[in-house]
C-alpha cells in the first residue's frame, strides 16, 4: 500500500513555516534572564513538531538539525540553562537556517550545507558547555567528520500493542536502510503458538546492524514515534579506537570551526527531495470565522423554512403580509452577513506581513550598531491574502532601507540634537479603496544633492534640468540607483528600489516618498484591495450615486449659507466651529448635471483624506451599506477621484470616491472655479 | 490569448498579411455600414441597459456596466467615430468583446445600432482599405471584405479600444 506522501508534505511544509514564524516571534518575546515557561514551551513545541514531521518524511538533515535545537530548548525548559542573549541569537539563526533548508527542499533547490553545519556547530558549542549535553552532541559531530567503518547496533523489541499505533517496523527499517548498509536479524523467540496468537499484536524483536557513516540523531528520528512503545537499545559498533579518535577531532574542531565545516560539506540527499511546485494554496481561517458562518447558515435555513411555510398556505391572508415582510428582511440580513463573512475568509490582518519586522529591526540594528525602536500601528487592517503575499518583500526592502540609510548612528543622532534611539514607524490603514502602508523613519532624510549628483552621473537627468523635490526623490526608484557610499550587506546595491516599485505597480499600487532633511523620510505604499469590503455612505449627485468610504467621513451636515465664505481666487470655504474647510462641489469636479446647486438644497459631507479636510457638496445622502470593491482598472483604467466601483442591490454600478485624489482634482481645477462663485453671487444678490 | 493571431499592426498600416486562413466574423451595423469583428473575441451580445457614468471621461465612453459582477466599460462607436448620435432603441445592442493589449486582456462593450450576421471570410477576400476619408480612421480598419456583394469593414478592435483615452498606458504613466 502506498499513500501519496506528497499531499502531506505540502501540509508539513506549511505547518513548519508557520511553526518557524511562531518560534521567531516567541524568541523575540523571550526575556533574557527570566524566561516565561509558557513562551519556552511554545518554542519547544514548534521545534518538536518540525523535528517529528521531518523525520516522518525522511528529511533527516532537517530532523537532526532540529534535534539539536530541541535539546537546547529542553535544557532551557527544565531550568538547567538560563536564557542568554547568545542562546536567543543562536536559536534565531537556527530558525533562519531551518527555514532555508525547508524552502530549499520544498523547491528542490540546493541546501547550503556549509551554513547548516556552521550553525550546527554553534549549537553544539552551546550544548557542549554543559557536561551532560556534550555526550549527546559528540556522536553527532563526530559523524559529520566521518569515521569510515563506524556503525550502530540496534536492538528493537516492540511492545505487543505497538502495531496498533499505526507504526510499521518494515517502514522504519526501510528508512534505516537508506542511511547505510543494514543487517536485519529477526528474533522470533517471543512468538506464541498459533492458537494463542493475536493478529494485531507484535511478538517479534529485531537485532539490527547498521554500517556506515550515520549519526545517532538520524536513527533516533526514525524511532521517534515508537518511543515508549518499544524497548530500544542503540549502541555504537565496537570499533572503539575509531570512536576515541573522533572524539579528539571533535575537540580540535571546536577550536577551528571554519575550515572543518567547509571540508565537511555533505552533498544534499537528492533522493529525498519531493516536488511541490505549487505555491501554498491553502488558507488558515480562524475558527471564529467558521463558527460564525455555520451559525449564519443555520439562521438562513430557519428563515428559508419560515418563508416556505408561508408560501405553502392555501390562501394568503393579509395578516400574513407582515410575517412575509419580517421573513424577507431577515433573509436579507442573513444573506448580507453571510456574504460579508465569506469574503472575510480571504482577508487576513496585515500583522501577518508585519510580524517579521521586529526580528528584522532587532538583527539589523545589532549589525549596524544603531539603536532603533519599531512602532507598528494598524496591524489589524485586513488585506487580501494574495496581495499580502506579494507585498512582503517590497516592505522588507523598504524597512531595511530605512534602517540602513535612514536612521543615523547614535553618535550622529546625538550630535544632531536628536534622541539616540531612532524610530521607525509602520502604519497601515484603509483609505478609499486602498490600503495605505507607511514606513516612516526619523533619520537623516534623503540626500537631495547626492541624488542629483548620482542621477546626473547616471545620465538620468541633465545638469540644467530643474526638478521639484518630489521629482528628485522619485529618482531613487529608477533602476540602478543607489547613493549608498559603501555597498553594505544590508542594502545599497542599487537593485532595490526599482524592484520595489515594479512589484508594487504589478499589484496595481503605487509607492511614493517624501522626505525632509534631518527629519526623516516617509514611504507611502498604496495598494488596491481587490476583494476588500468597505463601509460606505451612498450619496446622490444628479442622477449618479457615489459611495464615500465611511472611514473618510467626519460628519455630514445641512448647510447654513451664513457660514460660507468665498475667498478671492480660490474655492469657497465653510466655517465649521473654529475651522475653515474648503468646499468641493462634486458635480463641478465630476462635470455631472444636477439641479441642486444652491447651498440650501444640498448637503455637505466633511471628509478627510491624507490629513486634509474638505467638505463635499452633494445633492443628498442615501444610505449606509457595506460594499464589495470592484476594480475599475481591470477592464478600464484609473479614473481621477475614483478608487473603484461596486455593484448596488439593484445590479447597477456605483463608483467609490477616492477622497485624497478628489482633493487633488479639486485643487487642479481650483483657479477656474468661476461657475461656483457665480452661483454664490447670484444667491447673495 | 490562446489564439495565435498576434496583432502587431502599426498605426496607419494595414496588416492584411497577418491574417491566416478563414475566419468567422460577426458583423454589426453602424449608420448603414456593416462592420465585422473577429467572432472569437465576442463574449456575448446583450441589449442596451443603463450604465453608470464615469466622471471626466470623453462622451463616447458611456460608462460602466455590471456584467455578472465584472465592471465593464461601454464605448459608443457612433460617438467614437463622430457619427450622428442615435437614440437608443430596442435593437440597440452592446457587443461585449475581449480586447488584447500588451498587459493582458480586458473586457469591453461597444454600443452599435444592431448586429447583422456571421460571415466566413477567407484571408484572400480581405482587401486593404483605401485611405477613403470614411468616418472610421483607417488605423482601426484591418481591411475590407466583400460578402454577398456587400462591403464589410473588418475592424481591428485591439487598435480601436486601446487607443486614446481607452489606453491603459495613461494610467501607467501618471
Amino acid at each position: 500500500m502506498s499513500i501519496d506522501m506528497k499531499q502531506f508534505l505540502v501540509t508539513f511544509y506549511e505547518e513548519s513555516f508557520e511553526g518557524l514564524d511562531t518560534m521567531e516571534t516567541e524568541l523575540l518575546n523571550l526575556d533574557i534572564g527570566e524566561a516565561d515557561s509558557e513562551t519556552v514551551n511554545t518554542i519547544f513545541r514548534a521545534a518538536h513538531s518540525i523535528k517529528g514531521g521531518s523525520g516522518t518524511f525522511g528529511l533527516n538533515d532537517v530532523a537532526s538539525f532540529t534535534h539539536l535545537m530541541e535539546t537546547l530548548l529542553d535544557e532551557v525548559r527544565d531550568g538547567r540553562r538560563q536564557v542568554s542573549q547568545q542562546i536567543v541569537d543562536v536559536l534565531l539563526t537556527s530558525v533562519d537556517v531551518l527555514r532555508d533548508m525547508l524552502s530549499a527542499l520544498r523547491d528542490e533547490g540546493e541546501v547550503d550545507m556549509a551554513r547548516v553545519q556552521a550553525v550546527q556547530q554553534l549549537l553544539d558549542e552551546l550544548l557542549g558547555n554543559e557536561p551532560e549535553a556534550a555526550e549527546s552532541a559528540a556522536p553527532q559531530e563526530s559523524n559529520s567528520t566521518g569515521a569510515e567503518s563506524q556503525g550502530w547496533k540496534i536492538h528493537f523489541r516492540p511492545h505487543p500493542d505497538m502495531l496498533q499505533t499505526g507504526n510499521d517496523p518494515v517502514r522504519m527499517f526501510r528508512e534505516l536502510a537508506l542511511l547505510g548498509e543494514l543487517k536485519i536479524e529477526c528474533d522470533t523467540s517471543g512468538l506464541p503458538t498459533l492458537d494463542k496468537l493475536v493478529a494485531e499484536e507484535s511478538y517479534l524483536a529485531w537485532n539490527l546492524e547498521l554500517h556506515g557513516d550515520v549519526d545517532k540523531a538520524s536513527i533516533d528520528v526514525i524511532f521517534e514515534w515508537v518511543e515508549g512503545d518499544c524497548d530500544l537499545v542503540v549502541d555504537p559498533m565496537a570499533s572503539q579506537p575509531a570512536a576515541a579518535q573522533t572524539d579528539n577531532t571533535v575537540t580540535e574542531e571546536k577550536k577551528a570551526p571554519e575550515p572543518a565545516t567547509s571540508t565537511a560539506k555533505k552533498p544534499p540527499p537528492s533522493e529525498k527531495r519531493h516536488s511541490t511546485t505549487t505555491e501554498s494554496s491553502s488558507i488558515r481561517v480562524s475558527i471564529d470565522k467558521i463558527d460564525d458562518l455555520i451559525n449564519m447558515m443555520g439562521e438562513l435555513v430557519i428563515t428559508q423554512s419560515m418563508l416556505s411555510q408561508l408560501g405553502e398556505a392555501e390562501e394568503f391572508e393579509t395578516a400574513q403580509i407582515e410575517k412575509l415582510r419580517d421573513g424577507l428582511s431577515q433573509l436579507e440580513r442573513n444573506t448580507r452577513e453571510m456574504q460579508e463573512n465569506v469574503m472575510r475568509i480571504r482577508m487576513l490582518p496585515i500583522s501577518f506581513a508585519f510580524q517579521r519586522f521586529p526580528r528584522l529591526v532587532h538583527d539589523l540594528s545589532g549589525t549596524l550598531h544603531k539603536k532603533i525602536e519599531l512602532k507598528m500601528s494598524g496591524e489589524n487592517t485586513e488585506l487580501d491574502k494574495t496581495v499580502m503575499e506579494k507585498i512582503g518583500d517590497p516592505l522588507v526592502h523598504l524597512v531595511r532601507n530605512s534602517i540602513d540609510h535612514g536612521i543615523e548612528s547614535p553618535e550622529v543622532r546625538l550630535a544632531a540634537g536628536k534622541d539616540e534611539m531612532g524610530l521607525i514607524e509602520l502604519n497601515a490603514c484603509h483609505e478609499g479603496g486602498n490600503i495605505i502602508i507607511e514606513i516612516i523613519d526619523d533619520g537623516a532624510g534623503l540626500n537631495r544633492e547626492r541624488i542629483i549628483e548620482k542621477a546626473i552621473s547616471n545620465g538620468l537627468i541633465n545638469e540644467d534640468d530643474s526638478l521639484s523635490d518630489e521629482q528628485i526623490y522619485d529618482l531613487i526608484f529608477q533602476p540602478g540607483f543607489s547613493t549608498a557610499e559603501v555597498v553594505s550587506d544590508v542594502s545599497g546595491r542599487g537593485v532595490g528600489m526599482d524592484v520595489v516599485r515594479r512589484n508594487i505597480r504589478a499589484l496595481g499600487g503605487s509607492v511614493e516618498v517624501t522626505s525632509r532633511p534631518g527629519q526623516g523620510s516617509k514611504f507611502t505604499i498604496r495598494l488596491p484591495l481587490t476583494l476588500a469590503i468597505l463601509d460606505g455612505q451612498s450619496v446622490r449627485v444628479g442622477n449618479d450615486i457615489y459611495i464615500i468610504p465611511l472611514v473618510s467621513i467626519i460628519e455630514s451636515l445641512q448647510v447654513n449659507p451664513a457660514d460660507i465664505n468665498s475667498l478671492r481666487g480660490s474655492a469657497d470655504v465653510y466655517r465649521l466651529r473654529d475651522e475653515y474647510i474648503p468646499i468641493v462641489r462634486v458635480y463641478d469636479i465630476f462635470n455631472v448635471h444636477t439641479e441642486i446647486k444652491n447651498w440650501e438644497d444640498g448637503l455637505l459631507v466633511i471628509v478627510e483624506g491624507e490629513g486634509i479636510k474638505v467638505a463635499l457638496f452633494v445633492d443628498d445622502l442615501l444610505g449606509q451599506q457595506q460594499v464589495v470593491i470592484k476594480s475599475l482598472e481591470t477592464n478600464f483604467k484609473k479614473v481621477e477621484g475614483i478608487s473603484g466601483a461596486t455593484i448596488l442591490g439593484d445590479g447597477t454600478v456605483a463608483l467609490i470616491l477616492d477622497i485624497a485624489s478628489m482633493i487633488q482634482l479639486s485643487r487642479d481645477n481650483g483657479p477656474e472655479k468661476t461657475p461656483g462663485r457665480q452661483d454664490n453671487a447670484e444667491q447673495a444678490a | 490569448m490562446e489564439e495565435s493571431q498576434s496583432m502587431t499592426i502599426e498605426t496607419g498600416q494595414i496588416g492584411v498579411s497577418e491574417l491566416a486562413g478563414t475566419d468567422q466574423f460577426l458583423t454589426f451595423v453602424l449608420a448603414g455600414e456593416e462592420y465585422g469583428v473577429d467572432i472569437l473575441r465576442v463574449q456575448e451580445i446583450k441589449g442596451w441597459d443603463a450604465v453608470t457614468h464615469i466622471p471626466n471621461t470623453p462622451e463616447y465612453i458611456r460608462g460602466v456596466m455590471n456584467l455578472r459582477g465584472t465592471i465593464v466599460p461601454i464605448v459608443d462607436l457612433r460617438i467614437r467615430f463622430n457619427m450622428e448620435k442615435l437614440e437608443y432603441g430596442p435593437v440597440t445592442v452592446v457587443i461585449v468583446l475581449r480586447v488584447d493589449n500588451t498587459e493582458g486582456s480586458r473586457i469591453m462593450g461597444i454600443v452599435v445600432d444592431g448586429v447583422s450576421d456571421v460571415y466566413n471570410v477567407s484571408e484572400g477576400d480581405i482587401k486593404p482599405s483605401p485611405d477613403f476619408g470614411s468616418a472610421v480612421n483607417t488605423a482601426f480598419v484591418k481591411g475590407l471584405a466583400t460578402v454577398d456583394d456587400k462591403m464589410v469593414i473588418i475592424m481591428d478592435i485591439d487598435q480601436l479600444l486601446n487607443s486614446d483615452e481607452l489606453s491603459i498606458m495613461d494610467s501607467m504613466t501618471d
